[in-house]
């Protein structure tokens, strides 16, 4: 008897053991066979290490992008998978979900299995990485790249290339504005009149007026605080300003703003929440689904986006041809010539910390995707992307009426404006912005505290981070 | 047997032990080493001394995410064991049904805390429309739905460990109670309650830690808006960690004294109830 339970618990034990080992090896052996899907548990991985190759069975490195644009997620898994089928390089996409890029590239650089290609978002955010950023001054991608403009080049290295051109302002729905324009008493006979912010007042001000008759809910899409939308205020929005403030005083940037233009923030702002289609006490549960849906489904007439959302808002109520783009006035001087909002703050960085034969797959890679005819179809066509690179010829413009919207402004001399966001100082500075708009708007807050948090705000976080 | 047990000791322990090293002591000391150091990512730290500490206090949004959550956790214990214990009472008596009523109750716990997050604000915001408020309107909203949240998810498993301590009540000392003349309050205060003083301090216990350590009901329900006014304070730690670059060590040092703070409290309510335990 006692031998027996001597012999079982020792077979238990031995299986317990064997169990756990046996689960350390399955899981390594997935990460080998499954390189499509994410590499989520890199630390127990045998094949990593420094030197080794991710993927032994290619013998040529892997690919590992962390891309930063889920509009596009399913887009650049396609391209990846069509790469793989051409040269057998396993190329993993995986997409961190909206608003937490930094927080996923974080944890995903920790790994052995760390991204090979990643993106930063401008200078600001290359402080944080440029000790992972190789520098692609000898790469295909990089002498394919049409100016210096569109490279972040940190003590002569090139440390990040743009890959997509994009452009924000004020989209609206053709067919519901002419619909105003046909009623009575309407204040612009055409929306080439809408060329300074008070006819933009004006107008909005007038659609909200008479919503009902119009069968929508409200001039603007609702200004949603959520983190899928919060962007679209205290970071794109509050660009404006910051560019007129730049202009006026002849820099680029700055360790303190003076919040000049602040007034004209507040006036733009507060046409947002006012002519919108919900109460401001509600705006800080709405998403940028709810913005997105309201304007795709012809309840709003004006939306607060870029190129980058015809892929939310196409195939719905609205028609392509009634996809309409205006600048964001803010009532500035000089305003009639003013354009769209045009910069990028998509960079391609590759991780200088992977082992040479993931950089050189990468490289080979984004030279694949920016050269061949399936990657700029792929960048172009699918993704609808408008990039910097010489390689995309005149039949790589993307069937975007954003996009082409775009282009008319520039090619009517407008003056595009530039993106100046990218010198923000940190997230955190963003944040608080957003979070005293929003206290702002539902009322639960002063303009005051937008107003600190802008300048204020400002001087503290260019302090924090660069010391 | 005893033998036997000394003998095998080892190798019963190893498995458990190399897991327990391997998942909890290894990334434990190397956080605490963390927390002295400047970094990216955690594999590529240099080290900076206490300036870490240091700034935690400079941060306004801990010193607020510390009593915001004391008050939370506070609140919600003495709600939810107030109900568990109520409504543990009412289903050890004899009513039809006292098994289907178990389970309901118990129901909540097993579901997962962020899809108990994204459902209830879907809920409470539902119910604020009327109002035209959200959750996130003020950090007093966030506040009482995460009380909800909690009081809702709880109060079943806490019932479950309450009933079995009423039920080892033994039923010679209630009848005795009875026979002297003892109306039910008196068998309540003075038999009942201590015969479960042993589930008392398990529940207060399991609440408490369970409501200071919360995270994922947070992180689902407001997320620390507006402004991080409803952050508790693994959230906050968690967003200084992940939302500012160059504070990854200042969410580490938080994370080191959020430990401490856990450990003395849980201590010490254990030190506190188990006093009161008696013998049977």
């Amino acid at each position: 008897m006692k031998k027996t339970k001597k012999m079982i618990a020792l077979w238990l034990t031995s299986a317990l053991a064997l169990g756990t080992l046996a689960g350390c090896g399955g899981g390594s052996a997935d990460q080998n066979a499954d390189s499509t899907s994410a590499a989520d548990s890199g630390a127990e991985t045998t094949a990593g290490g420094s030197s080794a190759p991710a993927s032994p069975s290619s013998g040529e490195g892997a690919v590992y992008y962390l891309n930063f644009k889920p509009e596009q997620a399913d887009q650049w898994v396609a391209l990846a998978e069509a790469y793989t089928k051409e040269t057998g390089v396993p190329v993993t996409v995986v997409t961190a979900a909206s608003g937490t890029y930094e927080q996923t590239l974080k944890s995903e650089m920790a790994k052995t299995e760390a991204p090979t290609l990643f993106q930063v978002n401008g200078p600001v955010g290359l402080a944080s990485w440029k000790d992972y950023c190789y520098d692609l001054k000898d790469s295909a991608v990089y002498k394919d790249l049409s100016s210096d403009d569109f490279a972040l080049i940190d003590d002569g290295s090139v440390k990040g290339i743009a890959y997509v051109i994009e452009t924000y302002g004020l989209i609206y729905n053709k067919k519901l504005l002419n619909d105003y324009i046909a009623m009575d008493g309407a204040v612009i006979t055409s929306a080439d009149d809408i060329k300074d912010f008070a006819t933009l007042k004006a107008v909005a001000d007038d659609i909200q007026a008479k919503k009902d008759d119009l069968g929508i809910a409200g001039a603007f899409t609702s200004a949603g605080f959520d983190a899928s939308s919060d962007w679209r205020f205290k970071t794109h929005l509050a660009n404006l300003p910051l560019y007129y403030e730049y202009l006026a005083d002849g820099i680029t940037s700055t360790d303190a703003v003076k919040g000049t233009y602040l007034d004209n923030f507040k006036q733009i702002f507060d046409l947002y929440i006012t002519d919108s289609t919900c109460a401001p006490t509600l705006l800080s549960g709405k998403t940028g689904e709810d913005a997105a849906s309201e304007f795709a489904l012809g309840e709003a007439v004006f939306y607060q986006n870029g190129t980058w959302a015809y892929n939310d808002i196409k195939d719905n109520e609205v028609a392509d041809e009634d996809l309409g783009m205006l600048p964001i006035f803010i009532g500035a001087d000089k305003e009639a010539n003013q354009g769209l909002c045009t910069g990028s703050e998509n960079y391609w960085c590759v991780n200088s910390k992977a082992s040479e034969a993931n950089i050189q797959a990468t490289l080979d890679f984004l030279q694949w995707v920016v050269e061949s005819d399936a990657g700029k179809n792929g960048l172009a066509k699918e993704m609808g992307f408008v990039t910097p690179f010489s390689t995309f010829t005149e039949e790589y413009l993307p069937a975007n009426p954003l996009v082409a919207a775009a282009d008319e402004y520039v090619k009517n001399g407008t003056v595009s404006v530039t993106w100046n966001f990218t010198t923000m100082p940190s997230e955190e500075w963003k944040n608080q912005l957003g979070s005293a708009m929003l206290e702002y708007a539902q009322g639960t807050g002063s303009w005051d505290s937008v107003v600190t948090a802008f300048v204020d705000g400002w001087a503290a976080e260019y302090q924090a981070a660069n010391n | 047997m005893d033998k036997a047990i000394k003998r095998y000791f080892p190798l019963f322990v190893l498995p458990t032990l190399l897991a327990f090293t391997m998942g909890f002591i290894a990334p434990f000391l190397v956080g605490v080493w963390l927390s002295f150091c400047k970094f990216t990512t955690i594999n590529d730290a240099t080290f900076i001394g206490f300036s870490n500490y240091a700034k935690i206090l400079t941060d306004g949004t801990f010193v607020h995410a510390l009593w915001y959550t004391s008050l939370f956790t506070i609140v919600s214990v003495v709600f939810i064991n107030f109900f568990a214990f109520a409504i543990a009472l009412l289903l050890t008596r004899k009513i039809k049904g006292t098994n289907l009523f178990r389970t309901v109750f118990f129901m909540p716990n097993l579901i997962g805390g962020i899809i108990l997050g994204y459902v209830w604000s879907l809920l409470l915001n539902g119910i604020l429309l009327q109002v035209e408020r959200t959750l996130t309107h003020s950090s007093v909203y966030g506040f009482w739905g995460l009380v909800i949240l909690m009081c809702w998810q709880q109060i079943g498993y806490m019932m479950i460990i309450y009933i079995a301590g009423i039920q080892n009540v033994p039923g010679d000392l209630v009848e005795a109670a009875k026979i002297d003349g003892a109306t039910n309050w008196q068998i309540l205060k003075n038999v009942t309650l201590p015969m479960v003083m042993p589930s008392i301090t398990i529940c207060t216990f399991l609440t408490l830690t369970n409501s200071f350590k919360l995270f994922d009901q947070n992180l689902a329900l407001t997320n620390g808006e507006p402004s991080n006014m409803s952050e508790l304070l693994a959230l906050n730690i968690f967003s200084t960690f992940y939302g500012r670059a160059g504070w990854e060590g200042v969410g580490q040092a938080k994370a080191v004294v959020f430990f401490i703070l856990v450990g003395i409290i849980a201590v010490t309510q254990n030190v506190l109830t188990r006093r009161k335990e008696i013998e049977q």
